[in-house]
C-alpha cells in the first residue's frame, strides 16, 4: 500500500501547486468554481511495520477504532461495576460479599469511568477521529504523531486507573467528584493510593486530550477541503469541534485542582484543607476552602456534561437527517445554538453547588443562567422533531435509537429545569432524582446516540451492515430497559431517598421503596446483558455480515465518498473531493435521487431547486 | 408501525405512572410549601412539553414512514416558525424561574425571630447547641474542642456560658417557631437534611452556612446526612421531634448549660483523678502479683 503512495505523492504535488498557482481552469463552468487551496497539501506518514500500522498507528481512523475500544473496555468495567451496585441496592441479600467501602468504591470508579474514561474519550476521540478528516475532506489530523502520543497517554490513563482497584486500600471512593476533605482523609475507602492514582490518571487525561484536542480543533479550522466552509460543515463536526474547544478551556481547571488535592495529600499543603480534627486530634491542616475545589471541579465538571451532549447534538442531527431523507431543520439555528449552549455552559457551573454553603446570593445568578441554557436547548429538540415532520422516515435501528434519544433526552432536559431552579433544587439535590436525572440526560441520551452511530457508521469502518433484527431487539431491550430504571428512580427522589447510601435502614419513606428498588436492580440487570446482543451482532456481521458497498444509507456528507470501503490511510485517494454544498441536499424537488451529496456540482443538478447553502 | 405503538405505550405508561405513584413526597412539615408548589408547576408546563413533542414525534413515525417516491418536504428553514417557538419558550422558561426565585429570595433572607442552632457534625454524627438566656450563641472554634469542650465554645466568650448543649443527635424544636440552623463541621462535608422540611444545606469545615425553615406539624423526624462524608455516610441519621410550647419548654428546662458542664467536668476530673490514683495502686498490686 505504501509503494503505491510513493507513486501517487507526485501526482498529489502536481495537484497542490496547480492549486496553488489559482488556476481554476478544472472546473466545467462557473457555476461550479470553488475557491482554489490555500496551502499545498499535507504529506503523510505511512506505516512500514506492523507496529506502525496496528498499534504506534499515525492514522486518525486507527486511532479513533483505538479510542473507542478501549473507552468500550472502561465501559464494560462501570458497567459491571453497576450491576454490583443495584445488586446491593435492590437485593442486599444477595450482595453480603459487599461491604460499604465497596459500594462506595464502586460508585466512585463507575461515575468516574462513566463521565470521562468512557463517554469524552468515546465521543471525542473515538468519533471525532474516525470521522472529523473523513468529514471535512482531510487526509488526517494535521499532526498524526501527536494525535498517536494523545492515545496513548490515554491508554497509561486508563491503565493508572485500573491498576487503582489492585493497590493496598483500593481505588478512590470519595464520590465521582472527589471531595475534599474526605476524598483524602482516612474514613474514606482508598483515601491513600487510591485517590492518588485518581488524582494522576486525570492529570494524564488531560494531558493526552489536549494533544488530541488541539488536533481536532486544528484540523477543522485549517485542513478542510476546497468548498467545505464552516457553515457546510455537518452538524457532527461542529458538536465535536465546540465540545472540544469546551473540553480545552474545562479540563485546565480539572488539571489544576488535581494537582492542588495531589499537593494537599502528598505534601501537607491546605489548598482545599481547613482546620480539622479527626477522632480528637488536629491535624496539620489550615486555612483552606473545600468550596474553593468545587467551584474548580464544577467548572470543568459542567462544561463536561456539555462535552458529552454537544457531539451527541451533533451526529444525531446527522442522523435524522439521513434516516428522515430531509434536510435538517434550521441548520443555522442548529450550529448557533451548539455554539451558544457552549459558550453559555461556562457560566453555569454553581448550580450543582446551591446547597453547598456558598454565598447563596450565587443562586440568583446561576439559576438565571441555567434556565437560560434550556433555551437553545429546547430549539435544537424542536428542529430534530421537525425535521421529520414530512419526511420519508427509514424506522431501522439507527432512526430507533435517535427516536429514543427524543425521548430520553426530552425527559432529562425536563428534569434539569427542576434542577436548575434554585428553590426546587433544594428539596431534590443530593437524592436519587438527581441521579435519575443526570443518568437520563447524559448518560441514557448520549448512549442511545452512541449505539445509532454505531449502526450507522459501521458499515463504513467494516464494510458490512450490522443485521437489522438484532439490531431492533437490542435497541427495544435497552430504551424500554433504560427508562424503567430511570424513569421511576426520580420518585425515589421525591421520597427523599439521599443517593450514595449503602443501606437504607428501616427509615418509613424508604422502605416503600424496597420494592420500586428490586424493579430498578432488575431492569438494570436486563439491560446489562441486553448490550451483548450488539457484541454479538458485531460478531456475526463480521464473519458473516452483508457487504454495506459505498453509500449504504445514500449519504450526502463525505465519508461516504472514499476512495474505498473501509476508507485506507488517507481516506480520499489521487484527489481530494471538492464541495459544493452543505451535507443537507435530501428530497430536493426535481432531483433524481433523493439525496445529492456534497460532491455534487451545481452544474450536474441544474433543474433542481437547490436553495443555496 | 410498531415503533410507533411502542414509544406511544411509553409515554402513556408515564402519565399513568406520574397519576397513581405510590411514591411521592412526604407529607410536608414546614413553611417551604412554594418549593411543592413550584414542582407543581413545573411538572404541569414540563411534562407538558415532554408530551407534547413526544406524541409529536410519534405522529411523525406514524405519518411519514419510509414509502417509496413520498413528497418529502424540502424547506431548510422557517424563520418565522423558528421565532415563534424561541420566544414561546423564553417565555414558558421565564415563567417557572420567576417563581423560582422568589422562593429562593426567602429561602436567603432568615426571619429576625428565628431560633439560631448551632449543629455540628463529624464523622458521623450530629451534636447541637441552642442560645441560653441571652439568646445569644457564644463563639468557637474548633481548636477548642476537648473532651471537655465539646463544641469548642470560646470560654472567654461570657455569651457561651449559658449556651444549652445536647450531646444527643435528637434535637427538639417548637412548633411555629422558625429556625435558623447555622451548620458547622470538624473534618469534612456533611448536610443536616429532614426530607419532610424539604431544606437543606452543606456544612462546610473552615465556615459556618446557614439555611431556616419553620416547623409547623407536631412530630418526629428522621435527619439524614444528606452530602457524602466517607464510609459511614448512610449511617449518619439523627432525629428531631417538633414538640408543641409547653412540651418543648418542659424538654428545655431539662438540658445542661456549658457552665453546667464545666462545673461537672470539675466534679469529674475530681472523681476521676481519685480513680487514677487508684488504678495506679491496682496496677502495682497486678504487677505485685505477677511477679
Amino acid at each position: 500500500m505504501s509503494e503505491e503512495y510513493d507513486n501517487n505523492k507526485t501526482s498529489y504535488q502536481a495537484q497542490s501547486s496547480e492549486v496553488l498557482g489559482g488556476s481554476s481552469g478544472t472546473t466545467p463552468s462557473d457555476m461550479d468554481y470553488v475557491r482554489p487551496a490555500e496551502i499545498p497539501e499535507q504529506e503523510l506518514y505511512h506505516a512500514h511495520s506492523f507496529i506502525e500500522k496496528w498499534v504506534f498507528c499515525q492514522d486518525a481512523k486507527v486511532i479513533g477504532v483505538q479510542y473507542f475500544l478501549t473507552a468500550v473496555f472502561t465501559g464494560v468495567v462501570g458497567l459491571i461495576l453497576s450491576w454490583l451496585m443495584r445488586l446491593q441496592l435492590g437485593f442486599p441479600e444477595l450482595a453480603g460479599f459487599m461491604t460499604a467501602e465497596h459500594y462506595y468504591q464502586f460508585v466512585t470508579m463507575h461515575g468516574m469511568i462513566m463521565v470521562v474514561y468512557f463517554l469524552t474519550a468515546l465521543f471525542l476521540g473515538g468519533f471525532g477521529n474516525y470521522l472529523i478528516p473523513l468529514m471535512v475532506g482531510a487526509r488526517d489530523m494535521v499532526f498524526p504523531y501527536v494525535n498517536m502520543l494523545s492515545f496513548w497517554m490515554f491508554f497509561v490513563a486508563v491503565a493508572v486507573l485500573m491498576a487503582s482497584f489492585f493497590v493496598p486500600g483500593g481505588p478512590t471512593g470519595s464520590g465521582w467528584t472527589l471531595y475534599p476533605p474526605q476524598a483524602i482523609l482516612e474514613g474514606t475507602p482508598g483515601s491513600g493510593a487510591g485517590i492518588l492514582l485518581m488524582l494522576i490518571s486525570l492529570s494524564l487525561f488531560v494531558i493526552g486530550f489536549t494533544m488530541g484536542g488541539l488536533n481536532y480543533l486544528i484540523t477543522v479550522l485549517q485542513a478542510r477541503t476546497r468548498g467545505m466552509t464552516l457553515m457546510r460543515l455537518p452538524l457532527t463536526i461542529w458538536g465535536i469541534f465546540t465540545a472540544t474547544v469546551l473540553a480545552m478551556l474545562a479540563f485546565p481547571a480539572l488539571l489544576v485542582s488535581s494537582i492542588m488535592m495531589t499537593l494537599d495529600k502528598v505534601l501537607g499543603t491546605s489548598f482545599f484543607m481547613p482546620t480539622i480534627i479527626k477522632a480528637g486530634e488536629v491535624l496539620e491542616y489550615g486555612g483552606g476552602s473545600p468550596i474553593l475545589f468545587q467551584h474548580l471541579f464544577w467548572f470543568f465538571g459542567h462544561p463536561e456534561v456539555y462535552i458529552v451532549a454537544l457531539p451527541a447534538f451533533g451526529i444525531v442531527s446527522d442522523l435524522i437527517s439521513v434516516h428522515a431523507r430531509k434536510n435538517i431543520f434550521g441548520y443555522r439555528m442548529m450550529v448557533w445554538a451548539i455554539v451558544g449552549i457552549g459558550a453559555l455552559s461556562f457560566f453555569v457551573w454553581a448550580h450543582h453547588m446551591y446547597v453547598s454553603g456558598m454565598n447563596p446570593w450565587f443562586g440568583f445568578f446561576f439559576a438565571t443562567t441555567t434556565l437560560i441554557i434550556a433555551v437553545p436547548t429546547a430549539m435544537k429538540v424542536y428542529n430534530w422533531i421537525l425535521t421529520l415532520w414530512r419526511g420519508n422516515i427509514r424506522i431501522n435501528t439507527v432512526m430507533l435509537w435517535c427516536l429514543g434519544f427524543i425521548v430520553t433526552f426530552v425527559n432529562g432536559g425536563i428534569t434539569g429545569i427542576f434542577l436548575g431552579n434554585v428553590s426546587v433544587d433544594v428539596p431534590l439535590s443530593d437524592t436519587y432524582f438527581v441521579v435519575a436525572h443526570f443518568h437520563m440526560v447524559m448518560g441514557i441520551a448520549p448512549l442511545m446516540v452512541i449505539m445509532g452511530a454505531i449502526y450507522h457508521w459501521f458499515p463504513l469502518v467494516s464494510g458490512r451492515l450490522l443485521d437489522e433484527k438484532l439490531g431492533k431487539w437490542h435497541f427495544w431491550a435497552t430504551f424500554l430497559g433504560a427508562y424503567s430504571i430511570y424513569f421511576p428512580m426520580h420518585y425515589l427522589g421525591f421520597i427523599g431517598v439521599p443517593r450514595r447510601y449503602f443501606e437504607m435502614y428501616d427509615s418509613p419513606y424508604m422502605t416503600s421503596g424496597v420494592g420500586l428498588n428490586e424493579f430498578i436492580s432488575t431492569a438494570a440487570f436486563l439491560v446489562g446483558a441486553a448490550q451483548f446482543i450488539l457484541i454479538y451482532n458485531i460478531i456475526k456481521t463480521l464473519k458473516t455480515g452483508k457487504p454495506a458497498g459505498k453509500n449504504p444509507w445514500q449519504a450526502n456528507s463525505l465519508e461516504w465518498f472514499t476512495s474505498t470501503v473501509p476508507p485506507e490511510h488517507g481516506n480520499f485517494g489521487d484527489r481530494l473531493p471538492v464541495v459544493h454544498r452543505w451535507a443537507y441536499d435530501y428530497s430536493v424537488p426535481g432531483a433524481k435521487e433523493d439525496y445529492i451529496p456534497q460532491t455534487t456540482p451545481p452544474s450536474e443538478v441544474a433543474d433542481t431547486e437547490v436553495e443555496k447553502t | 408501525m410498531h415503533a410507533g405503538i411502542i414509544f406511544l405505550l411509553v409515554i402513556v405508561g408515564s402519565i399513568l405512572f406520574h397519576i397513581f405513584t405510590p411514591w411521592y413526597w412526604t407529607d410536608i412539615a414546614s413553611n417551604w410549601g412554594g418549593m411543592d408548589d413550584t414542582i407543581t408547576l413545573t411538572f404541569w408546563v414540563g411534562g407538558g412539553v415532554f408530551v407534547a413533542v413526544c406524541l409529536f414525534m410519534i405522529y411523525c413515525v406514524f405519518k411519514f414512514s419510509y414509502k417509496e417516491g413520498r413528497k418529502v418536504e424540502y424547506k431548510p428553514e422557517d424563520k418565522k416558525l423558528e421565532k415563534i417557538l424561541t420566544w414561546a419558550t423564553t417565555l414558558g422558561v421565564a415563567a417557572l424561574l420567576a417563581p423560582g426565585l422568589v422562593i429562593w429570595n426567602q429561602y436567603v433572607n432568615v426571619p429576625k425571630n428565628a431560633l439560631e442552632i448551632d449543629v455540628m457534625a463529624w464523622q458521623w454524627g450530629w451534636q447541637y447547641r441552642l442560645p441560653g438566656k441571652d439568646q445569644k450563641l457564644g463563639t468557637t472554634s474548633p481548636m477548642f474542642i476537648s473532651d471537655d469542650n465539646p463544641f469548642g465554645i470560646n470560654i472567654d466568650d461570657p455569651y457561651g456560658r449559658d449556651d444549652v448543649m445536647i450531646q444527643s443527635d435528637i434535637i427538639n424544636l417548637q412548633n411555629n417557631r422558625p429556625v435558623k440552623i447555622l451548620l458547622r463541621s470538624v473534618d469534612v462535608l456533611h448536610n443536616w437534611y429532614v426530607p419532610q422540611f424539604r431544606a437543606k444545606m452543606d456544612a462546610v469545615p473552615g465556615i459556618v452556612t446557614f439555611y431556616w425553615f419553620e416547623p409547623n406539624k407536631v412530630g418526629e423526624y428522621e435527619v439524614l446526612c444528606a452530602e457524602y462524608c466517607g464510609v459511614g455516610h448512610y449511617a449518619m441519621r439523627g432525629g428531631v421531634e417538633v414538640q408543641n410550647d409547653s412540651d418543648y419548654q418542659s424538654w428545655l428546662g431539662q438540658q445542661e448549660t456549658f457552665s453546667d458542664l464545666i462545673a461537672k467536668q470539675n466534679d469529674i476530673q475530681i472523681e476521676h483523678n481519685k480513680i487514677a490514683k487508684k488504678n495506679d495502686l491496682n496496677i502495682k498490686k497486678d504487677i505485685y502479683i505477677e511477679n
